[in-house]
C-alpha cells in the first residue's frame, strides 16, 4: 500500500490522542483518593488496589457486571441465529418485497434510542420483562439484528453460488446444507457479526438503563452510585471505568486480523 | 451476479422479520398514539389530533423552539465532526504500517475507543478535561488558557467535538483501511510507471477505491451523531444552559424528565421521520454507486 510523507510522525501522533484520556483514567484508579483531589502527579506514587479489591468485593458492583454480561450474550445469540438464514435469503433471491425490507431494517439500525426508551418501558412492563436481561436483549435487537443482516449478507456474498449448486446436486437438504458447509465457510463473517452485536450492546446504555431498575441493572447504570454526600469517588468511579474497557479489548484481540474487513461490514 | 426469484426465501426472512417488527412496530404504534393525544394523569388520556404537531413545528411556541434550537444545534454538530473525522480518518488509514505486527497493534488501538460503553467515554473526558484533576484541563490552564467545560459555553462544545473525534475516528480510518487494503498491487505499479504524482495516485486510486466504504462511514458517522446522547450528557449534561442539549437529550428530558408523553412522541415521530429520509437517501446512493462499481475509473 502507498503511504504519504510523515505518516509515522501523523499515526504516531494519533495514537497518543487516543491512549492519553485512557491512560489517565488507569491512572487514576490506582491513585488514593487524597491523591487525586490533591496533587497532580503523572503516574500514581502510592499505588492502591483498594479501588478494584471494593469492586470486586461488594456484590452491587460486581454483579453489574455479569448483568451487562449476560445481556449481552443472549443479544448477540438470538442476532446471529435469527440473521444467518436472512442474510443467505438477501444475498441468494429476490422476493416480494425484498428491498423494501432490507431497507426497513437499515432504518432500525438508524432509530434513536431516546425514541424507544419511554415505549420499550411500557412493553416490557406489560409483558413481565421489565428488569430482567431478556428486556435490555430484546431491544437491543433492534439495531443488532439489521446490522448482523448487513454483514453477513457480505460475507454470504463472497461465498461462490456454485458451492450452494454442487451441495444440492449431491443431496444436502437445505439445513443440513446451511450448517454443515455454509457455516464453516463464512466462520470468520459469523466472527465478526457476533463481535459487532457484542460491542454495541456492550456500549449502549440510554436501554439498558430504562430498561432495568434493581435486579439486572447494567454496570453502566451502578457506576453513576460513586457520587455521593461526601463527594465524588475519583478512583472508584475510575477503577469501574477501566474494567469496562477490558471485555472489549479482549474482543478486539480475537478479531484484529478481521477488524479491518468487518468495519467495511463484509463488503470490499 | 442474478439473483433467482424465490418467494419462499420469506421463510428465511421472517424470523428478523418478527424480531424487529416485535421491538420496532410495536413501540412506535404506542407512540404514535401518544402522539395524538393528551393527558392529565390518572391514565385519562383526550384526544388531541395533530395539535402536538402543530406546536412542534411553530418556532414560536416553547416545544418548538427548543425543538428547532436543539435540532440546528445537532446538524451544527454533526456537520463540524463530519468535517473533522473523515479527512482524518482517511489520513489516518493512509499513515497504516504495510504489515508486521506494527499492524495488528495499530489496529487493536485504533478500535479500542469504539469498544467503550459510551457512559465511560464521556467520564473518561469528563476527568481528562477537569481542570483540577484531570490532565488537560491542568495542563491547559496552567500554559495560560482559561479552560473550563462546565461554565463556558466554547469550552463544551470543543471538549463535545474532540471527544467525538477521540471515540469515533477509528471508525473512518479503519474502513478506509479496509478499503485500501482491496487495491491491488498492479495499480500501484501501473502508476508507478505512468509516472503519477502521489497525489494523482490518492485521486485517480485510492479515493475511487474508498468510495464505497467512505459512504458507509459517512452514512454511520451522520445517524450516530445525529442521536448523540451519552456521551454529552456525562460530560455536560446539556449546558453550560441548553448549549449542548441535541435532539435525543432534548427528547428524554421532554419524555422521561416532564413525563409530557404527547409532546414526546410527537418529537420522536418527526425525528424519526427526518432518519428514515436521510438513510433513504444515503441508501439509493450507495446501491448505484454498488451498481456502478465495475465501471469505476483506474489507472490500471
Amino acid at each position: 500500500m502507498h503511504s504519504i510523507p510523515g505518516r509515522r510522525i501523523i499515526l504516531s501522533l494519533f495514537l497518543i490522542f487516543l491512549l492519553l484520556p485512557i491512560y489517565w483514567l488507569v491512572n487514576m484508579s490506582f491513585k488514593t483518593n487524597e491523591e487525586i483531589v490533591s496533587t497532580m502527579t503523572l503516574w500514581p506514587h502510592q499505588p492502591t488496589f483498594a479501588h478494584y479489591m471494593r469492586i470486586f468485593t461488594d456484590e452491587s458492583w460486581y454483579s453489574g457486571y455479569v448483568n451487562s454480561l449476560k445481556y449481552v450474550v443472549i443479544n448477540t445469540v438470538i442476532s446471529i441465529s435469527v440473521a444467518l438464514p436472512a442474510a443467505y435469503a438477501f444475498s441468494r433471491y429476490r422476493f416480494l418485497g425484498d428491498k423494501h425490507l432490507f431497507f426497513w431494517l437499515l432504518s432500525n439500525r438508524m432509530a434513536p434510542a431516546a425514541v424507544y426508551a419511554l415505549p420499550f418501558f411500557n412493553l416490557y412492563s406489560a409483558i413481565n420483562l421489565f428488569d430482567t436481561p431478556w428486556a435490555v436483549a430484546l431491544a437491543h435487537c433492534i439495531f443488532n439484528v439489521p446490522l448482523a443482516v448487513w454483514i453477513l449478507e457480505g460475507f454470504v456474498s463472497g461465498v461462490p453460488r456454485e458451492i450452494d449448486e454442487t451441495a444440492f446436486l449431491d443431496g444436502y437438504s437445505f439445513p443440513r446444507f446451511f450448517i454443515k458447509i455454509l457455516v464453516p465457510l463464512i466462520a470468520s463473517g459469523i466472527g465478526v457479526a457476533a463481535f459487532f452485536c457484542f460491542m454495541f450492546s456492550w456500549v449502549e446504555l440510554l436501554l439498558a438503563r430504562t430498561l432495568t431498575s434493581v435486579n439486572a441493572k447494567p454496570i453502566a447504570a451502578v457506576m453513576t452510585r460513586t457520587v455521593s454526600a461526601a463527594g465524588m469517588d475519583w478512583g472508584l468511579l475510575a477503577a469501574a471505568g477501566v474494567l469496562t474497557i477490558i471485555p472489549g479489548a479482549l474482543v478486539i484481540w480475537f478479531v484484529r486480523n478481521y477488524i479491518a474487513r468487518g468495519f467495511a461490514l463484509g463488503r470490499v | 451476479m442474478d439473483k433467482t426469484i424465490n418467494q419462499k426465501a420469506w421463510f428465511l426472512v421472517l424470523p428478523v422479520f418478527l424480531v424487529v417488527a416485535f421491538s420496532a412496530i410495536l413501540p412506535l404504534m404506542t407512540v404514535v398514539n401518544y402522539s395524538m393525544q393528551d393527558t392529565f394523569g390518572n391514565n385519562q388520556f383526550f384526544w388531541n389530533g395533530v395539535g402536538w404537531f402543530k406546536e412542534l413545528l411553530d418556532p414560536t411556541t416553547d416545544l418548538g423552539e427548543r425543538f428547532f434550537a436543539s435540532l440546528w444545534r445537532n446538524l451544527f454538530f454533526s456537520a463540524v465532526i463530519l468535517a473533522i473525522e473523515v479527512p482524518l480518518g482517511i489520513v489516518v488509514a493512509l499513515s497504516m504500517p504495510r504489515d508486521g505486527w506494527r499492524v495488528a497493534a495499530c489496529l487493536v488501538i485504533l478500535a479500542l475507543p469504539l469498544l467503550i460503553p459510551w457512559n465511560v467515554v464521556g467520564t473518561i473526558w469528563q476527568i481528562f478535561g477537569r481542570p483540577d484533576i484531570g490532565l488537560l484541563g491542568y495542563v491547559l490552564n496552567n500554559i495560560g488558557i482559561n479552560y473550563n467545560y462546565v461554565s463556558n459555553e466554547f469550552d463544551a462544545w470543543v471538549t463535545v467535538i474532540v471527544m467525538d473525534v477521540w471515540h469515533w475516528t477509528s471508525l473512518v480510518a479503519l474502513l478506509c483501511y479496509a478499503g485500501l487494503k482491496s487495491i491491488p498491487d498492479a495499480y500501484y505499479q501501473a502508476a508507478q510507471i505512468d509516472g503519477a504524482s502521489r497525489w494523482a495516485v490518492f485521486t485517480a486510486i485510492q479515493l475511487p477505491k474508498m468510495n464505497r466504504v467512505l459512504l458507509i462511514a459517512v452514512l454511520l458517522r451522520f445517524m450516530d451523531s445525529f442521536m448523540i446522547y451519552t456521551e454529552p450528557f456525562v460530560v455536560t449534561g446539556g449546558g453550560p444552559g441548553n448549549s449542548t442539549t441535541f435532539v435525543s437529550i432534548e427528547l428524554v428530558k421532554i419524555a422521561l424528565g416532564q413525563f409530557d408523553l404527547g409532546k414526546a412522541a410527537a418529537l420522536s415521530l418527526v425525528y424519526n421521520l427526518i432518519i428514515i429520509i436521510v438513510c433513504w437517501i444515503f441508501y439509493t446512493v450507495m446501491t448505484n454507486a454498488g451498481s456502478e462499481r465495475p465501471a469505476s475509473k483506474g489507472v490500471a
